[in-house]
């Protein structure tokens, strides 16, 4: 017959466990994103799982400090999340948005390179078809841009 | 409200004549003075007060009793090799219409199986929440509107 | 009497740590952020009070154990209101659901 204190241990020694590879599967997820909100929602599952680990270190030890520890970091987790949402809501766009807006930009400003490039090349040759086109694309260009 | 006060009371001096304060006696002592005050119920007038504390409980057992539930569902539905997901948001008619009530069944939906509150039209008249398994969202709604709105407003009103 | 609190915090203790692991696990696995948040908020919540719970019955003296009750209710309380805000910045922002969705009713709010 096992005592009840080995069994214990056992226990604590197995929830300890499950609790790191919970943290590292967590871990993965906000390195992996892809989303802002994704990283926010894993990192409050992190605190939630923090406050877990806590909770199984004070049983571990006996000290009933642990306790005012997992509040306190409870506490901070939640102001944590909520000011992570206002901050999603205050950017008011998403990734894809921004990426949208990345890539906009950029064949934006590759056409009015070449643009102007070309625009020098047909002063040049005396061409002032090429020029006018070049022109016209600026000026379309240039509201999207900004 | 002052009911519930002199229960504690009851319980506490229970705990001090005893001369433990450990967690089980105080909780022995507020079982005693429940009965105590069931005894002189209607000397005191705490009819309501009982019929409202068990209506409360039964508020608060069936919370927990769904949130075990659907963590065990969620649990099930994570470790299954295949997951059959038919997620989507449908809108429920509110019929409680306070602040506090509001508040309470969205906290109470958020952790109950396959639902979480997702946000509340301006008129505060609907309700928007995403749901695990959407594909029958009038069972879903018929499911809420019988379980936590009518326990709340039998609770609260 | 305290053999049989022992083995109740054990089993609560390995009980929160299976459902804290299958939460993240979730958070691995489901496809959108709406779903994952299904599995934060329940599974996650629920290990994490159960664990608490362990410590609330391990722990002898009442104000240790009031202390860990208290944190139980604090995080109940808590945990359903940040995925809410989380969940409502998500979608008013625009985040759309994953393509399995059947349906989107909040979608046609704008247009009423």
């Amino acid at each position: 017959m096992i005592s009840v204190e080995a069994i214990f241990d056992h226990a604590v020694t197995l929830a300890l466990g499950a609790l790191c590879l919970s943290f590292l599967v967590t871990i993965y997820r906000i390195v992996k994103g892809p989303t802002l909100p994704d990283r926010i929602l894993a990192l409050d599952m992190l605190v939630t799982t923090a406050i877990g680990f806590i909770a199984v270190i004070g049983i571990k030890t006996g000290y009933a400090l642990y306790v005012d520890v997992a509040i306190a970091l409870g506490l901070v987790g939640f102001l944590a999340t909520v000011a992570f949402a206002r901050f999603v809501l205050s950017r008011g766009k998403t990734e894809d948005d921004i990426r949208t807006e990345i890539r906009d930009a950029a064949t934006m400003a590759r056409r009015e390179a070449k643009a102007r490039s070309r625009a020098s090349a047909g002063t040049m040759a005396g061409n002032p078809g090429a020029a006018a086109h070049a022109r016209s694309g600026q000026t379309a260009g240039e509201p999207t841009n900004e | 409200m002052s009911l519930f006060l002199v229960n504690v009371l009851l319980a506490l001096s229970w705990a001090a004549v005893t001369g433990s304060f450990t967690f089980l006696n105080f909780a022995f002592g507020f079982v005693l003075a429940i009965c105590a005050l069931s005894l002189i119920r209607e000397q005191v007038g705490s009819v309501g007060y009982f019929s409202r504390a068990r209506r409360v409980a039964s508020l608060l057992l069936l919370f927990v009793t769904e949130l075990v539930l659907s963590a065990w569902r969620v649990a099930v539905m994570v470790v299954s090799p295949r997951m059959d997901l038919k997620p989507g948001i449908f809108a429920y008619p509110l019929r409680v219409d306070r602040d506090f009530e509001i508040t309470m069944l969205a906290n109470l939906i958020t952790l109950t199986p396959g639902t979480l509150s997702v946000d509340v039209s301006d008129d505060r008249r609907i309700l928007y929440i995403h749901a695990m398994d959407a594909s029958d969202p009038d069972a879903t709604r018929r499911e809420i509107a019988e379980g936590f709105e009518s326990r709340i407003m039998e609770a609260f009103r | 009497m305290n053999e049989l609190l022992i083995l109740i915090s054990a089993a609560l203790l390995l009980i929160g740590s299976a459902f804290t692991l299958i939460a993240s696990l979730g958070l691995l696995r489901l496809p959108d952020l709406y779903t994952r948040m299904h599995a934060a908020s329940k599974a996650g919540t629920m290990g994490a009070c159960l664990m608490l719970i362990a410590l609330a019955i391990h722990a002898a003296d009442f104000g240790t154990m009031s202390r860990a009750l208290a944190g139980v209710v604090f995080i109940l309380l808590t945990a359903p209101v940040s995925a809410h805000l989380l969940a409502k910045a998500a979608y008013a922002v625009g985040y759309r659901l994953h393509e399995s969705s059947v349906r989107d009713e909040m979608a046609s709010k704008d247009d009423r």
